[in-house]
C-alpha cells in the first residue's frame, strides 16, 4: 500500500495527544514534578547498543530499561511486532533471536547486543510472502490480526522444530500464544499446510 | 521499572565481584523483568550472566550436570536426559511456553518467585513483598495456595515443574558464594517452607551464584510420570504437579519417589507415601493407598478444598502412568 501523507496516523496521535497533555498541566505543578522526579527516580542510564534486525544493522542509544519489544517499536518503528500483554502471557510479541522464537517483551534490547533479531517485517522475500504468511492468508490463520505477527513467527519457528507430528503437537508447542478472536483452528491448518 | 545499571562481566568471578544486594544477576530474565515493570524487584544494577556462566550439559559415570545457563528448551531435547532422565524432560516440558523456555535459564528457574496474585498486586499487603505487612491470601482467594507446610504468615506455593522432577530424582544446586568457596545443596534443602521469614524463598547463601545442577544415575529410566492439572490444557501454571518415579524388581516395587508442585511453598516430597510403597505390588489398590497417605498429610484452606481430591487423583494417575511411560 502506498503511503500518500507525510505523516502516518501513529505520529499524528502521538504528537496531539502528547501536546494536549502537556498544555493541561500549569507550570509550577510541572516544576515540582521534575524537581521530585530528579530526587526520587535515579537518573536514566542511556546506553549504546548495536542489533541486527532483518540483517540490517542498528546502532542506537537506548535507556537500558528499554525492552526488546519497545526499541522496535518505539525507537526503529518497525510496529509489526505487537504488544499485548508485556509480561509474557500472550505471545503477540514473539520474534527469532539468533533462529530461536523468544519473547520480546521479556528481553532486555541491550542484551541482544551482537545478536540477529528477525521480526514479522523480514520474513518475506520482498513482495513474496513467506510461505507461513501466505497459508495463513488461505486458511482463515486470523481475524483481527492483532495476534498474528506473534502466531506467524512462532509457527515458522514451530516447523523449524519439527513439533508437527500432530494435530496435539502443534496446539501444544503453539500454546505460547493465544488468540483473542479464536482463529485457532487455522492457524494449525496452515501450520500443518507448511509442515508438509 | 526503575532506571538501573546494566553491564555484562565475562566471567563467574567477575560476576561474583560485583554481586551485592543491590545488582542482581539477570539470565533469561523472563521472572526478573516482569517483576522490575511491577516495581517488586528494584535491582539499582543489573549483571548479565549470559556469558559468564557455562551452559553445557555433561553426562559421566555419577550422573549428569547441567550448567545454570543451560536453557530449559535445551533440557528438554537433550540425548543423556531424554535416555537416563525422561522423568525431568516431561517436567521441563509441561512448563511455559515454548518462546519462555528458550529463554528460561537453569538457574532462573529454580529461583523464579511464586504467581501468587497478591504477591503480584503492590496494592496489597504481602508478607513476602514486604515483611510484617500480613498475608492477603491467608483470608483472601487462596483458591491457588498451599495445602501443607505453609505457616500463618504465608500460604503461597512454589510455581516451577522443572524443580519438581529434580526434587524426586534427588538433584543438588552447584553454588559459589562469594568468598570463592563452592557448596553442594541437596535439593530438598534448597527451596524453604514460610516458617516466620515467607520473603525468603530458598537458602541460597546472600550474593551466591548457582553454576549448575547435579543429578545421580538413577534406575527410573522405564517406569515414570509427570501429571500436571491446571486451569487450561497448557500454558498454565500447576493447581497440582505429580513427579512419580518407580523401579521394580521381580514384580514389586523396590524404589519410589512422589514430589508435588502446586502444594506448598516449596517443591513437595511425599516420603511416606514412598515408604508405604516400597515393596507392594504395582497394583490400583496400592496406589489408591499411597495417594491417601499423601493427602492425609494435608490441611487444605477455606478456597482450596478441592487440591485434595485433585491430589489423590493425580498421584493415582501418576503412578498409572508410570506402568504405561
Ligand atoms: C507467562 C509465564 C508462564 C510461565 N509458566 C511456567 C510454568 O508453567 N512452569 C514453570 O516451571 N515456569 C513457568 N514460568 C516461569 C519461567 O520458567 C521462569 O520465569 C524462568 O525459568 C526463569 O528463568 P530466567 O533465566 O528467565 O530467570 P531470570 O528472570 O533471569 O532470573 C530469575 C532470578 O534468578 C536469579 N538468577 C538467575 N541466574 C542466576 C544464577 N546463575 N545464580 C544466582 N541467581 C541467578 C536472578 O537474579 C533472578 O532473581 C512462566 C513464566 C511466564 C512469564
Ligand atoms: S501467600 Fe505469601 S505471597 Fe501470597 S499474599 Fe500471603 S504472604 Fe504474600
Ligand atoms: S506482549 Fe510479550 S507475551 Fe504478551
Ligand atoms: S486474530 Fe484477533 S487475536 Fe488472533
Amino acid at each position: 500500500m502506498e503511503r500518500k501523507q507525510s505523516f502516518s496516523r501513529r505520529f499524528f496521535l502521538k504528537t496531539t495527544s502528547f501536546a494536549g497533555a502537556l498544555a493541561l498541566i500549569p507550570p509550577k505543578a510541572k516544576a515540582l514534578y521534575t524537581e521530585l522526579k530528579q530526587r526520587l527516580i535515579p537518573t536514566k542510564e542511556i546506553m549504546p547498543l548495536t542489533v541486527t534486525i532483518n540483517k540490517k544493522a542498528y546502532e542506537v542509544k537506548a535507556d537500558s530499561r528499554t525492552t526488546l519489544l519497545d526499541l522496535l517499536r518505539e525507537n526503529l518503528h518497525l510496529t509489526g511486532t505487537k504488544k499485548g500483554c508485556d509480561h509474557g502471557q500472550c505471545g503477540a510479541c514473539t520474534v527469532h533471536i539468533d533462529g530461536q522464537r523468544v519473547l520480546s517483551c521479556l528481553t532486555l534490547a541491550v542484551m541482544t547486543t551482537g545478536k540477529n533479531v528477525t521480526t514479522i517485517e523480514g520474513l518475506a522475500d520482498g513482495d513474496k510472502l513467506h510461505p507461513m504468511q501466505q497459508a495463513f492468508i488461505e486458511c482463515d490463520g486470523f481475524q483481527c490480526g492483532y495476534c498474528t505477527p506473534g502466531q506467524i513467527m512462532s509457527a515458522v519457528a514451530c516447523v523449524n522444530e519439527g513439533h508437527t507430528r500432530s494435530v496435539a503437537e502443534i496446539k501444544e508447542f503453539m500454546s505460547g500464544n493465544l488468540c483473542r478472536c479464536g482463529a485457532y483452528n487455522g492457524i494449525v491448518e496452515s501450520i500443518q499446510k507448511v509442515a508438509i | 521499572m526503575r532506571p538501573f545499571i546494566f553491564t555484562k562481566p565475562a566471567t563467574a568471578d567477575q560476576a561474583l565481584i560485583k554481586k551485592t544486594n543491590q545488582a542482581q544477576f539477570i539470565a533469561g530474565g523472563t521472572n526478573l523483568l516482569d517483576l522490575m515493570k511491577k516495581h517488586i524487584a528494584l535491582p539499582e544494577e543489573l549483571l548479565d550472566v549470559t556469558n559468564a556462566l557455562p551452559a553445557a550439559i555433561t553426562a559421566n559415570t555419577k550422573g549428569i550436570r547441567i550448567d545454570a545457563m543451560v536453557r530449559n528448551s535445551a533440557i528438554a531435547s537433550q540425548a543423556e536426559v531424554l535416555s537416563q532422565f525422561p522423568l525431568l524432560a516431561k517436567a521441563v516440558l509441561a512448563g511455559a511456553s515454548p518462546q519462555i523456555r528458550n529463554m528460561a535459564s537453569t538457574a532462573g528457574n529454580l529461583l523464579q518467585r511464586t504467581r501468587c496474585p497478591y504477591f503480584y498486586d503492590t496494592t496489597v499487603p504481602c508478607n513476602k513483598r514486604i515483611p510484617g505487612t500480613g498475608c492477603s491470601a491467608m483470608d483472601g482467594d487462596n483458591r491457588m495456595s498451599a495445602i501443607v507446610g505453609y505457616s500463618n504468615q504465608c500460604v503461597a506455593v512454589h510455581p516451577s515443574d522443572m524443580c519438581i522432577a529434580l526434587a524426586a530424582l534427588e538433584a543438588n544446586v552447584l553454588v559459589t558464594g562469594r568468598d570463592k568457596k563452592q557448596h553442594s545443596i541437596p535439593f530438598k534443602d534448597f527451596h524453604r517452607l514460610p516458617g516466620t521469614t515467607p520473603q525468603l524463598d530458598n537458602n541460597l547463601p546472600a550474593n551466591a551464584v548457582i553454576t549448575a545442577v547435579e543429578i545421580p544415575g538413577n534406575r527410573f529410566q522405564k517406569n515414570f510420570a509427570y501429571v500436571k492439572v491446571r486451569d487450561r490444557d497448557s500454558y498454565a501454571f500447576a493447581l497440582i504437579s505429580v513427579a512419580a518415579a518407580l523401579h521394580m524388581e521381580a514384580g514389586v516395587i523396590s524404589e519410589a519417589r512422589l514430589a508435588s508442585g502446586g502444594v506448598a511453598h516449596k517443591p513437595w516430597r511425599w516420603y511416606k507415601a514412598e515408604q508405604f510403597l516400597k515393596g507392594k505390588k504395582p497394583s490400583a489398590e496400592n496406589f489408591r493407598q499411597a495417594a491417601s497417605i499423601a493427602v492425609g498429610e494435608t490441611k487444605p484452606l477455606a478456597n482450596n478444598k478441592f487440591k485434595t481430591v485433585m491430589l489423590q487423583g493425580a498421584i493415582e494417575t501418576a503412578l498409572q502412568n508410570c506402568l504405561t511411560a
